[in-house]
């Protein structure tokens, strides 16, 4: 057993594992977590899809230990409190979703996508959602989906005009 | 006093999903996220050999393991009668092997223990002597003479023949070939696919040991019927056995039938008083369960001299592996095969078809298709494009020649079919123009020209969906009729319970939908319940776009029922007579003074608390509905293709599909189940191949080998719609699920074809990968 300290979606956990257990059977079982899906676990899904310090991993290719002392997003942790995150409203609202099973993942490297660059073309979506199969939706929903979702960060980066409507 | 108007979410409006809600915060209900106090894990030793008699298993090493609570072998199994179970096709497969595995990946033993990776290190510790025999892994092969007998278990099994199955009249499309000018032939096989949904299947069974009853959470995309195979299977009395389907991270077929391991983990709680758990990983999915397609199939169409056709003759062989066990209606060995005239005015056809044992994946489960429909549809759409292209006419052209015409329906087929409604020249004429045909074939020329290769293909599809009606149509018996339960509240809020299941379709928020736009109730209003036996009325699934045209109908016709119910509440509540009232969405009023009104909120709440004399309390009511045909959805769609000459590579520019499933519910909705299909048609067109070793090795056993389309490779989508009702169902729908899967396969392949038939290339099997594509091409001189 190895003793780890993770932080996921801002809250610390202290665990003991078995140095073979696997980060995303760690995220679902011993956290409860089951947002985190496995959907082949050899790497090609991307249905385990979590952020580490911000950047996309594929939880069922890393162990647990691996992760001592750092941070994790999981799909949880997208949404303050009772607001969604603007990817979350983006797959809402253009259909990006239909089964569910993918969208964790899609939406998380969606999100980590956008930090990085908040005005991607289509063609730089579809790159960086090319790890994460969808079986139900196909692609074009769900690159409108990230798109709206940029929309929606540009529209709450820009400053309310002083002095209200213009 | 001010009204607050609320949307009603009725049928035509792209409502927003309800379900999105839980799926977007990771809150989905999904199998593998259920933990039960107390629960075991079961992994399962599968066969390395396609075929191999098993001499000795030794679990002892297994037995002492740590964490290890039992093994099962199919010897425990046996004691218990549960070594062998019925198929969907009234064939037997094997739970655990006990004589002989019969392809690789076979389940042949079970460890329950703790947590999952002790049972699967005790998998490890299992000694299984084989004696390994030749495998076959074609039917070519299985027929073959002296081939080795797969099926020694069946008594008077002589050799590796499991049906022969005819359709149409022989004699008439012999008549009609005999007269004909021009006879066009194709042979291909559509290769063994994978519905391959992200979520893998799986089971929690918890058989509670002071009631015995048997809760059993399952992947199921059809709940109800597999209560009864499980009660006929276990000898469980019906009421004892509840299976509940949570949420279903897709199914497309591959979550209909019931699966060994659904078998041993019902066993193992049972014997062991602990609930147990049993999950695939993604090798199992795409080894052992339900497979699609694998037909060998030669079709010939027979043309006169005004380049009509005249005739149609297919026959096919069909590989169906070690056990015979197709998910389709019980009379029709071939499914739904015999659609194969498509949308063409064919006066003769006749289909001849056997099916074989091979050392392979029982399954044949139809992936996003209704029962080999896509099978068929591929077949007639290539052929179609063979004969234009051979003929020297325009695909267009042939097939707006030969089309059934709108005035024929309801048009009887050659094969006895009844299609309800359709005009397939209006589809096609769409696709042309948004395609921008005319300027993409002059395009094509000037190209050729220069010596590129790029093609056009189109494909012209008829599908059949929606069974029953149950005379016809039954699956091991049950008649395939849907149900939905409708009960509404004081408040006016409502639950809806069906006896159909989503996978991903939207049912909760489609089904709202017909209840707002038939009783007035806004969708918001509307609960969707489904996939819990114990709490919805008897149905047989959601499989072969049935929901709509089934489960569908049934809800707009309970809807109705309580709507008449309704009226009368509010002629009492209004002191009016039932004939002065009019209806409209949401209201009743008096005619001619619409300001005596009384909303469906203010009936329902009368139903419970002020009725008229003498009628019974309540809003509630049920309806089973069996359809009184098969609806008949259809469309064109339209491929562009571009190949390298010096690679082989064929990049697809565009796709224009027009969809006529008849009224849509939820436009959206139906929208994204044809982008997704056309996602799956490309994949299965292009990269989707289950392919065996010459030992019957699988190979396709992984994401890896076995190639779902990504977001990198795939095209846009450009989607249209004509709207030809249904003429039998009650909201004119015909359902959507998978006609972009029947369809679009054949579009992608005729592009290519087109592309390449100048250099004489006639035929690709699919998936028409580069390196097929430049063998051809280096065949004929073709490179750079
Ligand atoms: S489960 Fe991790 S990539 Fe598929
Ligand atoms: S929505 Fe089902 S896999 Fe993406």
């Amino acid at each position: 057993m190895s003793a780890i300290t993770v932080t996921v979606n801002g809250i610390e956990h202290r665990l003991e594992v078995e140095p073979r257990v696997l980060l995303v059977d760690m995220i679902r079982t011993r956290l409860g977590l089951t947002g985190t899906h496995i959907g082949c676990d050899t790497s090609n899904c991307g249905a385990c899809t979590v952020l580490l310090e911000g950047e996309p991993v594929k939880s069922c290719t890393m162990l647990a230990v691996q992760a001592d002392g750092r941070r994790l997003t999981t799909v949880e942790g997208l949404a303050r409190g009772s607001e969604l995150h603007p990817v979350q409203v983006g797959f809402h609202e253009e259909h990006g979703l239909q089964c569910g099973f993918c969208t964790p993942g899609m939406m998380l490297v969606a999100a980590a996508l956008l930090e990085r660059n908040p005005n991607p073309t289509p063609e730089q979506i579809r790159w960086a959602i090319s790890g994460n199969l969808c079986r139900c939706t196909g692609y074009v929903n769900i690159v409108k989906a990230i798109q709206h979702a940029a929309r929606l960060r540009a529209d709450a980066a820009q400053p309310v005009a002083a002095g209200g409507a213009s | 006093m001010s009204v607050e108007v609320r949307p009603l979410g009725g049928i035509g409006e792209s409502v927003k999903r309800k379900e999105d809600a839980r799926f977007l915060r990771g809150k989905g209900n999904y199998l593998d996220d259920l933990t039960l106090p107390g629960m075991l894990h079961m992994a399962i030793l599968r066969s390395p050999h396609a075929h191999a008699r098993i001499r000795a298993i030794d679990t002892s090493m297994a037995q002492a393991a740590p964490g290890v609570v039992a093994v099962v072998t199919g010897e425990l199994l046996a004691q218990h009668k549960l070594a062998w179970m019925p198929t969907l096709s009234g064939d037997t497969q094997a739970v655990l092997a006990t004589d002989k595995v019969r392809f690789q990946g076979q389940e042949v033993a079970c460890v329950v223990a703790e947590t999952r990776y002790q049972a699967e290190d005790a998998l490890q510790l299992i000694d299984v002597d084989y004696e390994v025999l030749p495998a076959i892994t074609s039917p070519q092969q299985a027929m073959a003479e002296g081939a080795p007998l797969i099926r020694d278990d069946k008594q008077g099994q002589q050799d590796n023949h499991i049906y022969h199955w005819e359709a149409g009249d022989r004699e008439a499309t012999d008549r009609a070939f005999a007269s004909a000018a021009k006879v066009v032939r194709l042979t291909t096989h559509y290769p063994r696919s994978h519905p391959a949904p992200l979520e893998t299947c799986g089971i929690v069974a918890d058989v509670n040991p002071a009631t015995g009853k048997a809760t059993l959470y399952m992947t199921s995309q059809a709940p109800h019927a597999i209560r009864t195979v499980f009660s006929l299977v276990a000898g469980l009395p019906e009421h004892q056995i509840r299976i509940i389907a949570p949420d279903i991270g897709g199914g497309f077929g591959n979550k209909v039938p019931v699966y060994p391991g659904y078998v041993v983990a019902t066993a193992a709680s049972l014997l062991l008083g602990r609930p147990v758990k049993w999950v695939e990983d993604r090798t199992e999915n795409l080894i052992s369960t339900g497979f699609a397609r694998d037909f060998h199939m030669t079709g010939e169409l027979a043309l006169d001299h005004d380049n009509r056709m005249i005739g149609l003759r297919v026959s096919l062989l069909s590989d169906n592996g070690a056990f015979y066990a197709d998910a389709q209606p019980s009379k029709f060995r071939a499914g739904l095969f015999h659609i194969v005239t498509g949308s063409y005015d064919i006066p003769a056809a006749h289909v001849t078809a056997d099916g074989y044992y091979t050392n392979k994946a029982p399954g044949g489960v139809a992936y996003r298709c209704s029962f080999r429909v896509t099978e068929a549809s591929f077949l007639i759409e290539r052929l179609v494009t063979n004969a234009a292209l051979e003929l020297g006419i325009d695909q267009t052209e042939l097939r707006l020649r030969n089309f059934i015409r709108p005035e024929q329906f309801p048009y009887r087929s050659a094969t006895g079919w009844v299609y309800d409604s359709g005009d397939y020249q209006r589809a096609m004429r769409l696709a042309m123009e948004k395609l921008g045909y005319e300027d993409l074939r002059r395009e094509q020329a000037e190209r050729r020209a220069r010596g590129e290769l790029m093609g056009i293909g189109v494909a012209s599809f008829t599908e059949v969906v929606g069974a029953g009606h149950g005379a016809e149509f039954d699956i091991m018996g049950l008649r395939m009729f849907d149900s939905a339960e409708l009960r509404v509240h004081p408040t006016g809020k409502a639950v809806l319970k069906l006896g159909v299941k989503t996978q991903g379709q939207g049912h909760e928020t489609t089904f709202a939908q017909i209840v707002a736009q038939e009783l007035g109730i806004p969708a918001a209003d509307v609960e969707v319940q489904h996939g819990d036996t114990d709490n919805t009325p008897y149905g047989l699934g959601t499989y072969a776009s049935r929901s709509t045209p089934t489960a569908g109908a049934a809800t707009a016709v309970v809807s109705r029922k309580l709507r008449d119910k309704a009226r009368k509440l509010a002629a009492h509540l209004l002191e009016a007579a039932e004939e002065d009232l009019e209806w409209e969405r949401g209201r009743f009023f008096v005619r001619g003074s619409p300001e005596r009104a009384k909303t469906i909120q203010e009936v329902a709440f009368a139903a419970y608390t002020n009725l008229p004399e003498g009628m019974e309390p309540g809003l509630e009511g049920v309806t089973y509905y069996d359809p009184p045909n098969m609806t008949f959805p259809f469309g064109t769609y339209m491929v562009v293709a571009d190949v390298d000459r010096g690679t082989g590579q064929v990049k697809v520019r565009r796709v224009v599909a027009v969809d006529d499933c008849g009224v849509r519910i939820n436009p959206m909705i139906v929208e994204g189940q044809i982008q997704g299909g056309l996602c799956e048609g490309w994949g299965i067109a292009f990269t989707e191949q289950i392919t065996f070793d010459p030992d019957g090795n699988c190979i396709g056993s992984n994401f890896t080998d076995y190639l779902l389309p990504t977001a990198w490779e795939t095209p846009e989508f450009e989607t249209y719609a004509t709207v030809t009702p249904s003429p039998h169902h009650p909201l004119g729908a015909k359902g959507v699920g998978e006609s972009a899967t029947v369809g679009s396969p054949a579009a992608y392949v005729n592009a290519v074809i087109d592309a390449l038939w100048p250099l004489g290339v006639t035929n690709i099997d699919m998936p028409v990968t580069p390196d097929k594509v430049w063998a051809a091409l280096r065949a004929r001189g073709v490179g750079e």
